[in-house]
C-alpha cells in the first residue's frame, strides 16, 4: 500500500493526552502504537518493546489507573486519558519501595522486564495491598522474564507489600 | 514486516449511534476495533488487510451490565476484568467469571472484550464454550435496529459469524436460570496465563432424585474449546447423559460420545490425539465432579484412553 506524501501528512491529528501528570500535545497518526509515541515523541525509553503483540509486558503502562500494554494500543484511543509510565512512578512512594525491594531481592538483572513488572506489581498493590504468593503470581503473569526464574521478582513483591503495610 | 500506522485510518466517533451510521454509510469497509488484543496483534505483523478502522473502545452504551429480573446483560464492550470483577457475575455466571480470569494476563484482560472475543470468532477463545452453556442470545445492532439470535449456531464456520457488515455486537444477554447447577470450568494450556487453550471446557449439570431415591441427570450441558471450527456445545453427548444414573458404565458412554462428537487438529499448541483424549478425560472429570457426593467410584481400567489424570 502506498500513498503518496501529502496523502500521509492528511492522515495526522492533533490530540492531547496527559504523560506522568502533565499535559501534552502531539500530532500523530492515529494507528500509531501509543509505545512508539511515548518512546519517540516524549522521550519516555523506559518503556521496553518485547514481543510487540502484547504476550510480554515489556511495554506496560498505566492508562487512567490500568495495567495496558502499550504496544496494543493505537495512540488514539490513549486521547485525553492519563497515562503513567515507569519514569512518572519515579516520584511516587509505593514505587520507590517496590524499585528497592526489586534491588534488594534481585528482582532485576537484564531490565527490559522490569520497567513493566514494577508497573504491574504496583498496579496489583493498589488494588491488593497484602496479596498472597498466588495473587502475586496472577498479577504478574502477563509480564515475562527470562532472566530471573521469576522466584526473585515474587519475594520483591512480597517484601514491598510488608514494608508498605509496616511504614 | 511491520505495518506503517500512515497508511492506517482509525476514528473513534464517540457514540453508538456514530458508528453504526459509518457502517451504515459504508458496509464493510469499516473494521470495528475495541480494545485491540486481536487487531492490534495483526497490525504488528503486517497482517492486517483493513485498511480503515472504526474505534469502539469505551463507548459507554457498550460497556454496561445490567442485572435484569430475568438476564444478566453483558455489554459487547465490556473488558474481561469488567466481568470478573461484577460481583452477579461472579456469582450467577461462575464459568463465564473463570474463562475472564484465565483470558491473558492483566493488562490484556483490562483491554479485550466479550464482544471482541465473540467476533474474533477462535475456536480456542477461553469464554465462548461458557455463553454456550449459558444459553447466551446476542443482541446486534445496526443503523437498521436491533435483531436477537441465539449465540449458539452465531459461529457459521472456522472464523466466519453470522454478523452482517454493517452490524456490531451490542450486548449479550444470559438468562437467569442455571444459578442452581454445577458448574465445571477447566481449561487446558502450556500455562493458565497469556497461552491459548489447546482444550478448554465449560459444564453445567444438575442432578435429581427419582422416585426410587436414586440421583439422575436432571439436566446437562457441555461445551468444548479448541476441538472443532468453531465453539463446540456437545449435542450427543448431553442427551446420551440425559436422565441416566452417574456410575463407570456412563462415563465410559460419555467419554466415547465426545470423542465421536468433536473434530479436533494437529496444529502447534497440540495434536488431535492428545486434544481427543483430554477432552475425554475433562467430560469425565465433569461428571464425577457432578456425582461426587455419591461416593462414585470410577473403573479407570475400563476407560478407553487410560486413567482420569
Amino acid at each position: 500500500m502506498t500513498q503518496s506524501p501529502a496523502k500521509k501528512d492528511d492522515g495526522t491529528c492533533e490530540l492531547s493526552l496527559e504523560v506522568n501528570g502533565e499535559r501534552k500535545m502531539v500530532r500523530v497518526y492515529p494507528m500509531e502504537r501509543l509505545l512508539d509515541v511515548l518512546r519517540h515523541e516524549f522521550n519516555l525509553t523506559g518503556t521496553k518493546e518485547g514481543c510487540g503483540e502484547g504476550e510480554c509486558g515489556s511495554c506496560s503502562v498505566l492508562m487512567d489507573g490500568a495495567l495496558v500494554n502499550s504496544c496494543l494500543v493505537p495512540v488514539l484511543q490513549a486521547k485525553d486519558a492519563a497515562i503513567l509510565t515507569i519514569e512518572g512512578l519515579a516520584a511516587h512512594e509505593p514505587s520507590r519501595r517496590m524499585q528497592q525491594a526489586f534491588l534488594e531481592c534481585g528482582g532485576a538483572q537484564c531490565g527490559i522486564c522490569t520497567p513493566g513488572m514494577i508497573l504491574a506489581a504496583v498496579h496489583l498493590l493498589d488494588k491488593q495491598a497484602q496479596p498472597t504468593l498466588e495473587d502475586i503470581r496472577e498479577g504478574l503473569s502477563g509480564n515475562l522474564c527470562r532472566c530471573t526464574g521469576y522466584m526473585q521478582i515474587f519475594e520483591a513483591v512480597l517484601e514491598a507489600a510488608r514494608r508498605g503495610t509496616s511504614a | 514486516m511491520r505495518s506503517d500506522p500512515s497508511d492506517y485510518r482509525l476514528v473513534a466517533p464517540g457514540s453508538l449511534h456514530a458508528a453504526v451510521s459509518l457502517l451504515a454509510a459504508e458496509p464493510g469497509a469499516w473494521l470495528p476495533i475495541a480494545g485491540g488484543t486481536d487487531v492490534m496483534v495483526q497490525y504488528a505483523a503486517g497482517k492486517l488487510s483493513a485498511r480503515k478502522l472504526l474505534s469502539i473502545w469505551n463507548l459507554p452504551e457498550l460497556r454496561q451490565i445490567d442485572v435484569l429480573p430475568d438476564e444478566i446483560r453483558l455489554g459487547a464492550g465490556c473488558t474481561y476484568t469488567d466481568l470478573r470483577n461484577h460481583e452477579v457475575v461472579r456469582r450467577e455466571l461462575p464459568l463465564l467469571a473463570s474463562a475472564a480470569q484465565w483470558t491473558g494476563g492483566i493488562a490484556n484482560q483490562n483491554r479485550g472484550t466479550i464482544g471482541g472475543n465473540i467476533v474474533n470468532a477462535s475456536p480456542a477463545a477461553d469464554s465462548l464454550p461458557a455463553l454456550l452453556v449459558y444459553d447466551a442470545e446476542l443482541i446486534l445492532v445496526s443503523a437498521r435496529g436491533e435483531r436477537r439470535l441465539p449465540y449458539l449456531g452465531f459461529h457459521t464456520g472456522y472464523k466466519k459469524t453470522q454478523l452482517l457488515p454493517d452490524e456490531l455486537i451490542r450486548a449479550i444477554s444470559l438468562p437467569r436460570k442455571f444459578s442452581n447447577f454445577v458448574p465445571y470450568a477447566r481449561k487446558v494450556g502450556a500455562r493458565n496465563a497469556q497461552a491459548i487453550s489447546k482444550v478448554c471446557i465449560a459444564a453445567l449439570g444438575l442432578l435429581a432424585v427419582d422416585v426410587a431415591h436414586t440421583p439422575r441427570i436432571e439436566d446437562v450441558r457441555i461445551a468444548l474449546g479448541s476441538v472443532a471450527p468453531v465453539p463446540l456445545r456437545l449435542v450427543e453427548t448431553e442427551k446420551a447423559l440425559q436422565g441416566k444414573v452417574i456410575d463407570g458404565t456412563l462415563l465410559i458412554l460419555a467419554k466415547q460420545t465426545a470423542i465421536s462428537e468433536i473434530s479436533p487438529i494437529d496444529d502447534i499448541r497440540s495434536t488431535a490425539r492428545y486434544r481427543a483424549t483430554v477432552a475425554g478425560n475433562l467430560i469425565v472429570e465433569f461428571l464425577a465432579r457432578l456425582g461426587a457426593a455419591r461416593d462414585l467410584r470410577v473403573d479407570n481400567s475400563k476407560l478407553q484412553d487410560g486413567p482420569l489424570r
